[in-house]
Order: C-alpha cells, then structure tokens, then sequence
C-alpha cells in the first residue's frame, strides 16, 4: 500500500527572480497553508507563472535564471543542495496551461511518475492509476478504455488525465498553471470542482487569468502587480479569498479586482 | 456593363500563370512516370529472354560467358550486406546524435553543428570513398583475419557514414518538432533529462525517426560511387560483410559502359535498374507516408 503524503505547506521569505539582468520578482514573502487552495492572481507578465515555477525549481532547466531569498517546503529549505529537483518534483506535481498528455495510452500516462519512482508491481500500479484517475474525477469516463489512446480524449478529459497523471506519484503539493485557459466552461466545471475534493488531501497553488474562478475555488488569493515596465513584480496583498473580493485593503488591488485594469 | 480593360489583363495573366504552373507541376510526375517506363521498355527483351525469376532468384552473374548467366543474387545480397553494415553504424550513431542536438546541446553549438552537418551532405560521395581507400581499407586489412581490405564492410561503414547527414538532420528535425509542453510534463513528474529524452520525447517523435532511417536505407542503398570503389566487386555471392561483394548500383555502373547497346546484357543491366528503381521507390513511399503521419499528428 502507497501512503498518501502529508500534504504541504510553503513558507516564502523575500524571494526574488531574475531573468538576466532583468528582475521579474521581488521581495516576495508568504505563507500557503496546507490544504487549502491558494490562487495567484494579476494581469500579464506579473509573475504568476514565475513564482508558481520556483515551487517545483521548474526554473532550473531555464538558463540565466536566478532565484533568491527562502522557499521553506514544510519547514526546509528546496533549494538547499541537498535537496534533489527529482524528488522534490514528485511531491510537488504539476499541471501545465495546455494539456500535455503523453504519446502513450491512459493507463501508461498515469502509470508514468510511479514508474519513475521505480514501482514495478503491476496491483500496486493498477490500484494507482486507478485511484488517481477517480481522484481526478476522469474514472467512470475511462474505465473501459485504459488502453485507449491519450490523444483520443477530448480536452477536458486530457487535463484531468493530466491531473491523475500529477497525482499518481501521491504528491502533497500540486501547483497548477491557469489549467482551464484552453478549455471549455464544462470542462472548466469539471476541474473546478476536481479541485474542490482534492484539496481535501494535496495542498494546491493554481495560477488563473479568471477572477470568477479564483473567487469560486480557492480560500486564499494573492494578488500580484508589475506597477511598470522597468520595475519588477510584486506581491500586493494576500488574504483569504472573501476577504479579498469585498474589501481589499489595497486600493490597487480594488482597481484590478473592479476591472479598471489588466 | 464593360470590364475595366486592367482588369482583362489581369485575369489573362492569371490564366496564363496558372496554365504554366500546372504544366510545370506535373512535369515532375511525368519525369518519373517517363524513366520508370523507359526502364521497363528496356528491360522487355531480357525479361521476354531470360524471365524475371531466373533473374531475381539466380545465383551465377556470367554475363559474358558463352552460356551466359544473368542471376542477380550475388549483386542483391552484395548490397544487402552492404546496407546491414551501413545501417548498423548510422542509425545508432545518427539517431543520438540526433538526441543530443535536440535535447542536450546548447543552441550555439546546435547551430554550428547542423550547418557542419548539412555541409557534411554536400561533399560528393567520390571523396568519402577516396578516405576510406586510403584510411579505412588498410586498418581492415591490418586488423581483420582478411586477405584484402576491399570488402563489404569496408564499402558498408563509409556508406554509413554517407547516410549520417540525412539521419541525424532528418530525426533531429522529427525530435525537435514535439512540443515543449511534453517535456516540461515529464520534467514536472521527477525524470531527468535522459529519461524525459527516450521514455517521451523518442517515442514521441519515433514515426519521424522511423522515416529518417528509410531515406537513409534509401540513399545506402542507391549510393554507388563507395561501393564501387571499396567493395571489392567480385561476382560471387558474399557470406559475410567480411568478403568482396558487389552490389546491384556497382554491377551497373561498371558493366553499362562495356555492353553493346541494345544487346541482352544491356536488357539485363536495365532490369537491374527496375529492380533498385523499385526498391528505393517503395522505401521512400513509406518514408513520406510515415512522414506525413507524424506531421499530421502534432497539428491537432
């Protein structure tokens, strides 16, 4: 039997990012809770997908990238040296913008992180992909087809095999990159309330363009803004999600919420 | 009410670039159609004189004899041998090189090596064989229990090396074309960048890959100035790489220039033609079929 992880919760102090010469983030600092969902919200190009890539180090494989300040993944360090981005990834899942299944069928896609992970034994690779399919809320559409093709489901069905695809490696952190963006409002839907149950067991940190969205699922939003071209981003306010919606403490952040910009 | 003499213009203009659009379009197919007909008429008098299967299926080439004998065999396998060998050094070769380019080679040196390699393309063959008479062929003979150095394998590895460029180019382009999201998808689960490469990104990309090594079986096969030069092209049929062969591009190439026009030998020379026509033909066919499969599949 594969135990679930603790699910996780990420403490941030003063982290920078820097494209180059270019900084893009700044003098970030928060705390995401365990079990909850936490949106990232702003306009372009402020940094959401940036911060949301220095959760799982995906910015290691960018060249010329430079993160600074302390990411504490349940109270370590992430980008301590001792710590692997192999490992780290495997408890830190994620969900791309466009769904990315692989070439291979359902079943091999969600078998794929454990695989990795070096699990053979097929009931134990069964009873995984299985579970994480119904997680995923994808089961009852494919039981009959495991071996189908991933390319022959339809978008929605592709990014929830993304999600059982994320979850199959029992992650307890499961970052998500405005996941809905190329998808229809009943996949949207679908996902949406796939987030719901999951946050029961996986902390989640989802990007998201859609203010509707952010206010429907998640409990803690955080806002972030590039005041100006030559400035780099910064995180405005964060507060749990009613709060923010009715009574910003930011009069920017009323400005981006109310529509005035962005 | 009147068109606007301009406009008459344009349209008769139109027509007339259409009209030699169209014509030049289909001169291409039927330069092809024209040389696979012009080959089997000129294969007729041996395939009425001799057959076609006493031909493909015959193992003696006396072609000069009194009791003449026109078996194919040994110039079939002679390439056989030839294209085994070539293969089993390019696509290995080809085929991680063709990963390292794409997957792990800084974008510099990316450039700088596909612009050497598709220089690599350009050389003449004729050269290739002229280093392999003077490096390769007395290293073989040297360092392997054979008489002389012009065997198959010697004519097999610098045909290899001839088909590197169109592999490495052709699989390198298939590996590139899998989308970036792919990769990041494994990346996000734990792998590493080697596992990312051959457990997603290969089998991914496999159906080009697959193609690149047809039209590289295509040109080895096809390829004759190596072969003639290296192969050592006795008439037999070769056991082994590590015998003199020739092939079915070599035996034409030597014997056209000697034959009486319109003779049998001739025929039979032509017929050969058809055959190697015939087999590239087909391989490249498939070659594109598969091709066009992978292109289609990434434009969802």
């Amino acid at each position: 039997m594969v135990t679930t992880e603790p699910a996780g919760s990420f403490d941030i102090s003063n982290l920078s990012v820097s494209y180059g010469s270019e900084a893009a983030l700044t003098g970030v600092s928060f705390y995401i809770e365990p079990r909850r969902v936490t949106a990232l919200i702003g306009p372009s190009g402020c940094g959401k997908s940036t911060l949301l890539r220095c959760f799982n180090r995906m910015n290691d494989a960018l060249d010329n990238v430079k993160v600074e300040g302390l990411i504490a993944l349940n109270g370590s360090d992430i980008n301590a040296k001792s710590v692997d981005s192999v490992s780290l990834r495997m408890y830190v899942g994620q969900v791309f913008q466009r769904p990315n299944p692989f070439p291979l069928s359902i079943y091999d896609n969600v078998a794929f992180g454990p695989r990795t992970q070096g699990i053979r034994k097929r009931e134990q690779l069964d009873e995984l992909v299985i579970d994480s399919l119904k997680k995923a809320a994808l089961y009852d559409e494919v039981k009959n087809s495991l071996k189908k093709h991933a390319f022959e489901l339809s978008g929605g069905q592709q990014q929830r095999l993304c999600i059982a695809r994320a979850l199959a490696t029992k992650p307890g952190v499961l970052l998500m990159d405005e996941p809905c963006s190329a998808l229809d409002p009943i996949s949207t839907g679908m996902i949406e309330s796939t987030v719901e149950q999951l946050k029961e067991s996986v902390t989640i940190v989802i990007v998201t363009h859609n203010m509707q969205q952010a206010s429907r699922i998640s409990d803690t939003t955080a806002f972030l803004l590039r005041e100006s071209i030559d400035e780099p981003a910064q995180l405005i306010e964060v507060t749990d999600t009613t709060t923010m919606f009715t009574q910003p403490s930011d009069q920017r952040t009323e400005n981006y919420i109310t529509g005035r910009f962005g | 009410m009147n068109t606007p003499a301009k406009t008459r213009t344009a349209r008769t203009c139109d027509a007339a670039a259409t009209l030699v659009i169209t014509v030049l379009g289909w001169t291409a197919i039927f330069v092809l159609i024209a040389i696979a007909g012009f080959l089997v008429h000129s294969s007729l008098r041996a395939l009425d004189e001799v057959g076609i299967w006493s031909m493909i299926a015959g193992s003696d080439w006396f072609p000069t004899s009194s009791n003449a004998r026109f078996g194919f065999l040994p110039a079939q396998i002679g390439s056989a041998w030839v294209t085994i060998v070539a293969l089993s050094t390019c696509v290995p070769v080809g085929v991680f090189a063709a990963i390292y380019l794409s997957e792990f080679a800084s974008t510099r040196f990316r450039e700088v090596a596909k612009a050497v390699i598709e220089f690599m393309a350009t050389i003449p063959s004729v050269v290739f064989g002229l280093i392999g008479l003077s490096v390769l062929v007395p290293l073989i003979r040297e360092h392997l229990p054979v008489d002389s150095g012009l065997i198959g394998l010697s004519a097999g590895l610098v045909v290899g090396i001839v088909c590197l460029p169109t592999i490495i180019s052709i699989s390198e382009d298939a590996l590139r074309s899998v989308p970036r999201e792919l990769r990041q998808g494994s990346f996000a689960l734990g792998n590493t960048r080697w596992q990312t490469a051959y457990k997603v990104v290969l089998p991914a990309a496999s159906s080009g890959v697959f193609a690149a090594v047809m039209l590289g079986l295509g040109r080895a096969i096809g390829e004759t100035m190596v072969v003639l030069m290296l192969a050592g092209n006795a008439g037999i049929i070769p056991t082994s790489p590590l015998e003199a062969a020739r092939t079915m591009t070599g035996t034409i190439a030597q014997e056209t220039g000697e034959v009486v026009r319109g003779g049998l030998h001739f025929s039979v020379l032509f017929t050969l033609g058809l055959v190697l026509f015939v087999i590239t033909f087909v391989i490249n066919l498939i070659a594109d079929l598969v091709l066009e499969r992978s292109r289609k599949k990434w434009s969802r």
